[in-house]
Formats: structure tokens, sequence, C-alpha cells
């Protein structure tokens, strides 16, 4: 499954998030968002659903919806469930001759609804394998509800319920790894993301998801500039940074052959992706080097795992 | 068509007949086997439904919610802490105004856990806004069924239906029951066909949006709006369930009340004992009489404060604690339609069977002595008492 990367073709498709949503500047879910709904075919009809999060209470406040296809909001914790229900409503009715035409199913959710809340909903949907894609838009924290730590938040982050103290040092733990959990599900296609540069990576990632029959998963990257602390200005190049300083590689998983996606041409130290975010300013505090320190060995360990795996 | 069937399976049987489009399925004593029934009737190509068995109640919710959304009918069954898994779906469903149909199988809630039947599980959901139908027998549980559809459907009301049945009472226990034909059970629901639908492909539908103040309240009055309408839906499709079963059913039944002058009020399967207490007082020639509520969402007050005008004394059975140091969720309801009476009967509550608490023909008649006595004295004594546990003694 591949398809040929037009930038020029592709930004003259109509948009399908339209622009006026409520959506932060610099944040990341909205280009997301139409990055991944630009993969698909103009002629395919889309059903969208969303898990409670920042995406939905800035893209459909009644009575205005952002998007042009039809759209589904019912809880936090059941969007891949929704979902399902909708897909298994069209296979019925398709069965039944009441629905024409090629639908595709795609839920967005964030790290809350899909590394924490959500994730029971999430595995229960991949492994009952409805044709559908689940996006996660990986911002790193609950940011609806005022930037609390979520199991996707890295260790060190501050956050409202990780904050920095005399003795509080940020997020104690380590980020869960919701892609590999999603890859032991089995499911025909997971990839990892980003919004980077011309769009290539994650509009080939979201096409080979959307136009793969069964269930898929997206991972991507999402800063958001109230819970990082960076200027909004920032965003593509924050983004860059994970991914050149390998905090968040890019790759996919085929029918359970690993490949990777990018590999930086100079893999970039983790202070460059950290400096930039004052979620992570304590970390340059005198005495605390050994944070840094071991964010550093963390990614890199990560890293050499990924290139074993994807044979590179 | 007559058959031996237990309740759960004439309630699969009335989903087969229906052949709804979609099925979310979770096993929960006691209606695991209605999902079950179902699977089988899948697998032998009896029905062409999408049967999805999901990973909880909290998705088989979410599924049927969806798929009613994306313009499909579906249905699913669940018990007890299922229900509750699903409490907070079930608003999502009945606010955004979709008919989706839950078999409820009434079973007590945890803790400690208890399989058996009464109440609580249903009563907690009493105000989700979902319609709640309930069975006094297996005829009522498959008839109520197969009416939920097409009141949950119309368009004036479009809100999901809840019918419900009393645990291993009714849903294990083999009666002989009356089927209808299948053509004439299809022809009486008629197709689904909603007006906007997520797959609808002229007109994309976005639903289930963050409702700002300025629209949340016209909403939710709409929605008591449409629980209002419903009432007179259930009486039209219940007239026209009666010309193709000849079986009559209100939003409640009255039994014995032409002159009762003590009554009772309760819900579900032990109105078939208290009919037996009321026949056996009768002979003696006390004027007993029943009420037993079928419909109790939308609640038939008015209705009900009418058939309770005349009488002396009355016993709400509550099948469910409320925990409102007050009495139960039907003695409130009941309590409240009967306040703008000119010349109210005395009431009790009486809360009994919890956790399936056997209750037998003459615990009502000693609640019917009660009443008689409440009747001459014009004294209530303590107005909500449990009946039938044991004392504090005993259990010593
Ligand atoms: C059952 C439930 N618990 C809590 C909430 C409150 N809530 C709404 S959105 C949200 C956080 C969303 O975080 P995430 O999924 O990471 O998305 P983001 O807002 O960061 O885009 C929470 C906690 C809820 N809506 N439902």
């Amino acid at each position: 499954m591949s398809t040929v990367y037009n930038l020029k073709q592709e930004v003259e498709k109509p948009e399908r998030l339209t622009g006026g949503h409520r959506l932060c500047a610099g944040c990341g879910a909205g280009i997301v968002v139409s990055g991944v709904l630009r993969a698909l075919d103009k002629e395919d009809r889309a059903v969208v659903v969303n898990a409670t999060s920042c995406l939905e209470v800035s893209t459909f406040m009644y009575p205005y919806t952002a998007y042009m296809d039809s759209y589904i909001h019912s809880a936090f914790e059941n969007s891949a469930a929704t979902c399902s229900g909708v897909e298994a409503a069209y296979n019925a009715l398709k069965r039944r001759g009441k629905v024409e035409g090629t639908v595709k199913f795609i839920t967005f959710a964030g790290d809350g609804g899909t590394y924490d809340i959500g994730l029971q909903s999430l595995s229960g949907a991949m492994e009952r394998g409805h044709d559908m894609v689940y996006v996660c838009y990986d911002n790193e924290a609950y940011m609806n509800t005022g930037i609390q730590r979520s199991s996707a938040t890295p260790p060190f982050a501050r956050t409202t319920t990780t904050p920095v103290g005399s003795v509080g040092q940020g997020k104690k733990q380590n980020k869960k790894d919701l892609t590999e959990i999603l890859v032991a599900h089995h499911i025909p296609y997971v990839a990892q993301t980003a919004p980077i540069g011309n769009f290539k990576d994650l509009h080939t990632r979201a096409y080979n998801a959307i136009y793969t029959e069964g269930p898929c998963f997206l991972n991507v990257l999402s800063p958001c500039p109230r819970g990082w602390d960076y200027p909004a200005a920032r965003l593509a190049e924050i983004i860059k940074l994970a991914v050149d300083t390998c905090v968040w590689p890019l790759f996919e998983v085929e029918e359970g052959v690993w490949r990777l996606s990018y590999t930086p041409k100079k893999k970039l130290p983790v202070v460059d992706f950290l400096r930039p975010q004052g979620r992570f300013r304590h970390m340059f505090q005198k005495g605390n080097e050994w944070m840094i320190e071991e964010a550093q060995a963390s990614v890199d360990q990560k890293w050499e795992r990924l290139l074993e795996r994807t044979g590179a | 068509m007559s058959n031996r069937l237990t309740g759960n399976e004439a309630v699969a049987y009335a989903m087969k007949q229906v052949n709804p489009d979609v099925m979310g399925a979770f096993p929960i004593t006691p209606s695991t086997e209605i999902p079950e029934y179902f699977a089988s009737y899948v697998a032998n190509g009896e029905v062409n439904t999408e049967y999805v068995t999901v990973e909880s109640e909290h998705s088989s919710m979410s599924v049927c919610l969806a798929a009613q959304a994306a313009g499909a009918r579906s249905v699913c069954a669940t018990s007890s802490c299922g229900l509750a898994l699903m409490y907070e779906l079930l608003y999502v469903a009945a606010s955004c105004r979709l008919p989706v149909t839950l078999a409820c199988v009434n079973r007590a809630l945890s803790g400690p856990i208890n399989i058996n039947n009464d109440h609580s599980d249903s009563m907690g959901a009493r105000d989700t806004g979902w319609i709640q139908i309930y069975a006094e027998n297996n005829q009522e549980a498959y008839d109520n069924f197969l009416m939920a559809m097409p009141i949950g459907e119309t368009p004036s009301v479009r809100l999901p239906v809840m019918t419900c049945m009393d645990g291993f009472i009714t849903s294990h226990a083999v009666e002989n029951i009356d089927l209808l034909e299948t053509d004439v059970v299809r022809k009486f629901i008629g197709e689904y066909n909603p007006e906007n639908y997520l797959l609808k492909k002229e007109n994309p539908l976005a639903v289930g949006p963050y409702d700002v103040s300025p629209y949340y309240m016209e909403h939710k009055v709409q929605e008591a709006e449409a629980m209002k309408a419903a009432k007179a839906r259930i009486l039209e499709v219940a007239a026209e369930f009666a010309n193709i079963s000849g079986r009559r059913y209100g939003l409640f039944e009255e039994y014995r009340m032409e002159d009762a002058q003590l009554a009772l009020v309760l819900i579900g399967s032990s109105a078939g004992t208290a009919k037996a207490a009321v026949d056996k007082l009768r002979e003696d020639g006390i004027k007993a009489g029943l009420v037993k509520i079928r419909v109790f969402r939308p609640f038939p007050g008015e209705e009900l404060a009418l058939a309770l005008a005349n009488t002396r004394a009355v016993a709400v059975m509550d099948k469910s604690e409320g925990f409102s140091a007050n009495g139960g969720p039907l003695f409130a309801e009941t309590r409240s339609a009967l306040y703008d009476l000119k010349e109210r009967p005395y009431l009790i509550d009486i809360v009994y069977g919890l956790g399936g608490r056997d209750i037998k023909v003459e615990d009502f008649e000693k609640v019917f002595g009660r009443l008689a006595d409440i009747a001459v004295t014009g004294e209530t004594g303590p107005v909500y008492t449990h009946m039938g546990q044991r004392s504090k003694e005993e259990i010593a």
C-alpha cells in the first residue's frame, strides 16, 4: 500500500476540517486532523468519530461544526466503540441495500482518551477487527481539563498534577508505549507519525491506514502550546526536533513487519527538544543534569531497540 | 402460535423476529441467555444482524447508540452492574434522541454482589431519559419488547426504550406464551427510516456536540417534551398491538380497582402473587385492589391519581431501595401524584424483595391487614418500612 505524494495536488483538495474552529493557535491537533482527512480520496465519504477532548470541544460547538463529513462524539472513553457501532451499522445497512458508496471511519482521540480511559474500548475494537482507523493525537497530557498528566506524559514533564516544587520534579513515571501495545494486537497496520515538513509522512501513513482493510492505528505527535509551554509560532520546529532527536521516531508496522519511515540525517541531542519547552524548564537547573542524562539514555535505548526491530 | 418459553427466550425470539440491524452483546446474569439465543440465530442464518460481541456493556451501549445515529436499528440486553456500567451512555443515547431498545433483566446492584431480582438497576437509571416499560410475566416481556420500537422511533418521541422484566422469576421460568407470526411483527414494527443519520449520503450530520448554555437548556426541554409526548404514543401503540394480538395494555393495569378501598401499587412479577392475595380477600368481602405500574417513565401521575382517588389506604411496594431516607422511588412518584387530590388516601411505603427475597401471598395479605387498620384508625404508623427481612435477633 502506498501513494505517490504530491503536496500541491493534496493541498488543492477542499478542506474537510474547515477553518474557524476554536483550537488554539500553534496547536498540533487541528493540523493532524486536517492532514489525516486530506488523505481520503475525494470521492469517498467519511464518518469522523471523536472522543471528548480539546479537539471535540473546539470543533463542534453547537450549532457549528467544523467537519464537512458526518461526525459523532459520544463520550471520553468510548470513541473506538462508538466508531465500531457506526461501522457495524454501515455493514448492516450495506448488506440490506440501504447505503450507497464507500464510507470510511476515522476516530480521533487525545492521549488521555487513548492511552488511559479509552484503552479498553480501543483494544476491544481493534481485536474485533472493525474496518476503521483510530488516530491518537498525542499531546502528552489531558489538555482539555487544564494540563493534567496522562500515561503519555514523558518523565519529568511539569503538568498541573505533576507540578515542580521543593520535592516534586514533574512526572515520575515513564511514558507508556501505546504504539507497541497496538502492534501487539496483530492488526494489519500501525504507524507512528507526525505532521512534519511537507506532511508527506503523515499523509502516507494516513493513506495506508485508511485504505488498508481492517482496524488500523496511527499515533501522531501533536504538540500543545499551552501544555508544553512554547510560543505558538514554533510548532513546526518543535515537531521537527521531536523527530530529529528520536524522541518521537517515525515508523510503521504493516502485517507485523516493522519499518522505519524516517532516519534523521544527524541524530540531535534530546536537550534540543527539551530546551524550547517550559514544561521541562526545571531540568536545566543546576543539579538536575541527571534528568537530562536519564532522558537521553532512555531515548537512546528505545531508538536502538527500534533499529533492531526494523532491521535498519 | 403458542409456545413454552422462558422470558429470556421470549425476548430473544422477539429480537429475532425484529431482525435488527445491529446488536451489542455482553453477558451478565440473568440476561446472558438473550445474546446467547441471538448468537445461535446469527449462526444459523435466521437473522442477518451485525452482531457485535463487545468487550463490555459500556461498549455495548456505545455501539448501539452510534449504530442508531448511523441510521441502524439497534438492540441489546443487560442487567444490574452491566446497566450501571452503561450509565453515562444512557444519557447520551437519550439526549442525542437515539431510540435504542434495551432489554433490562432486573437484578440487584452491588454491593454486596447479588445476582437475584430487584429493581435497583433500572430504578437507578430512571432519570436518564429512557422510556421504561415493565413486564409482569413472559408474555408481557415479549409484547413489551415488540412495542418498544414503534414507540421510541416515533418522530415526536425519538427516545430510547428499556423493557424490563424480573431476573430469574420471569427471565428463567418457562410459561406458555402466545407468539405472533414474524410477518405480522415485521409489519407492526415497520422499517426504521430516520429522517437524518450519519450514513445518509445527501446530508452529512453531526451528532453529540459540545452544547453551550444558550442551547443546552432548550435541548433538555425538548427531551422533556418528548417524554411527555411518549405517553400518548405508548397508548396508541398499545391499541395497534391489541389489534394484532388481542392483548390490551395501558400505562398501568388496574386489578379489581372498581370499588377498591384498600390498594397496592407495585411493579413487575410480584403482581401475580398480589393478585392472588386480592382474590382471596375479595372472597372475604374485603374491597382490595391492585395497580400494577407498567410504564414507569414517562410516569403516569395524573392517571394514577384518578385510579387511587376513591381508595382509603394505599401501600406502595418498592422493590428497590433509594436510600433517600424517605421511601423508595415508586413511593416518591406515587405520593407526588396523589398530592393534587382533594381527598387523599392514607399512604405507606413498603420496601420488599431486595436481592431476591421472596414475597408470598400471605405477605401481601399482611400488608392489606395493615391497610385495613389504617383505614379504620386513620393512623398510618411508620410510613416507610422494610418487609421480609430478618429481625436483628434472628440474625444474631
Ligand atoms: C468519564 C470522563 N472523565 C473525565 C472527563 C473530563 N475530561 C474531558 S476531556 C479530558 C481530557 C482529555 O485529554 P486528552 O484525551 O489527552 O485530549 P486533549 O484534551 O489533551 O486534546 C477529561 C479528563 C470526561 N469528559 N469524561
